[in-house]
């Protein structure tokens, strides 16, 4: 008994620091997009919506189309009132299609202070690349504020 | 010596070689960082992509939804591998029917209504033209979600450059922010230039 005991202990305590050393600050998912219009100022995490998981449920024209959403990041003005209404995010997230709006933190998940910006996009890296801790517009329009019609 | 001193004794030897190893394992990953000929300094290593969202460097560790969210491998595993991007062939796994992606929020949708239509854009330089497939962007887009604001459809009336797309625009619109980027030339760049008055 003492001795798995001061084993386990010993080997949480190595355990812990290996996974200490893997813990790497590292990169979000190419396409992940960060939203931070409101959230900042309202003392909310900014948005980070995974393109990635909405893509295998829905083809692009869906939302990209159907539901109106502008191919720009930060570029739709959404808020929680339009959500609750049903526009943009609201179509799905609304406790039908998908979880509703009162999963705050499963959408307001991003790092404080992290400028809207599509991650890992070309732009962002050859053109704006991001100063951590800085809310700049200049990161949002280099990213494909202007192609709009 | 009795009993419980050896049992003492093996989990001090146990615990002190484990801790040996992990001060090699220190001592080795501080080598790797000061060596300033290590392989692949600036690229990440595969190890690292798709990493899962508390250690993913936009997701806050600390928000209790951060842990809640789906880890991009467990979802790519099943999918076909491309080199670049979210490391998915998109197109293949809708191919392969390893997705379903709907084509409007409802249950029961209508399919797609895929073009199958090629636009060769003979291109300046040396690169092979682009072959433009309207198949495999139907299946995933509207008409109007390109045409006419980005794409005027009318042959000639675009003038696209690999310059404007690295700004995000035309192409690059997706390509390079959600659609497999750039840096995968061939995919677009696909037909061979014909040889023409070689002598």
């Amino acid at each position: 008994m003492q001795i798995s005991s001061k084993l386990w202990l010993a080997v949480m305590l190595v355990a812990a620091v290996f996974s200490f050393l893997y813990y790497e600050a590292a990169n979000a998912e190419y396409g992940d997009v960060v939203i931070n219009e409101f959230s900042d100022e309202a003392g909310m995490r900014p948005v980070v919506f995974p393109h990635w998981f909405h893509r295998i449920r829905f083809r692009c024209k869906v939302c990209h189309g159907d539901l109106g959403f502008k191919f720009e990041a930060g570029g739709n003005g959404i808020n929680m009132l339009k959500i609750i209404d049903g526009e943009y995010c609201g179509a799905c997230h609304n406790g039908d299609v998908a979880w509703s709006i009162e999963n705050c933190d499963l959408c307001h998940s991003g790092i404080p202070e992290t400028p809207t910006h599509v991650h890992h996009s070309t732009t962002q890296k050859l053109v704006a690349p991001l100063q951590s801790g800085t809310t700049d517009s200049a990161a949002r329009q280099a990213d494909g504020g202007e192609q709009q019609p | 010596m009795n009993a419980v001193n050896m049992r003492n004794l093996a989990i001090l030897l146990i615990a002190g070689g484990m801790a040996v190893l992990a001060m090699a394992f220190l001592a080795s990953l501080a080598e790797a960082q000061s060596n300033p000929n290590a392989f692949n300094r600036l690229m990440k290593p595969a190890s690292e992509r798709n990493a899962p969202p508390p250690s993913d460097g936009i997701h806050d560790p600390d928000s209790e939804g951060t842990h809640i969210l789906q880890t991009p491998r467990e979802s790519f595993d099943p999918l076909p591998d491309s080199i670049s991007g979210n490391y998915v062939d998109w197109n293949a796994a809708i191919d392969a029917g390893d997705i379903a992606p709907r084509n409007s929020i409802g249950e029961s949708p209508a399919a797609p209504i895929v073009l199958d239509l090629n636009i060769v854009r003979e291109v300046k330089g040396s690169m092979p033209d682009v072959v433009y497939p309207h198949k495999q962007h139907t299946q995933w887009l509207d008409c109007s979600n390109c045409h006419p604001a980005i794409f005027i459809p009318q042959k000639g009336a675009n003038q696209i450059s690999m310059a404007s797309i690295l700004l995000g625009e035309k192409c690059g619109v997706c390509h390079g922010k959600v659609a497999f980027p750039v840096s995968e030339c061939r995919r677009c760049h696909s037909r061979p230039k014909e040889q023409t008055a070689a002598n």
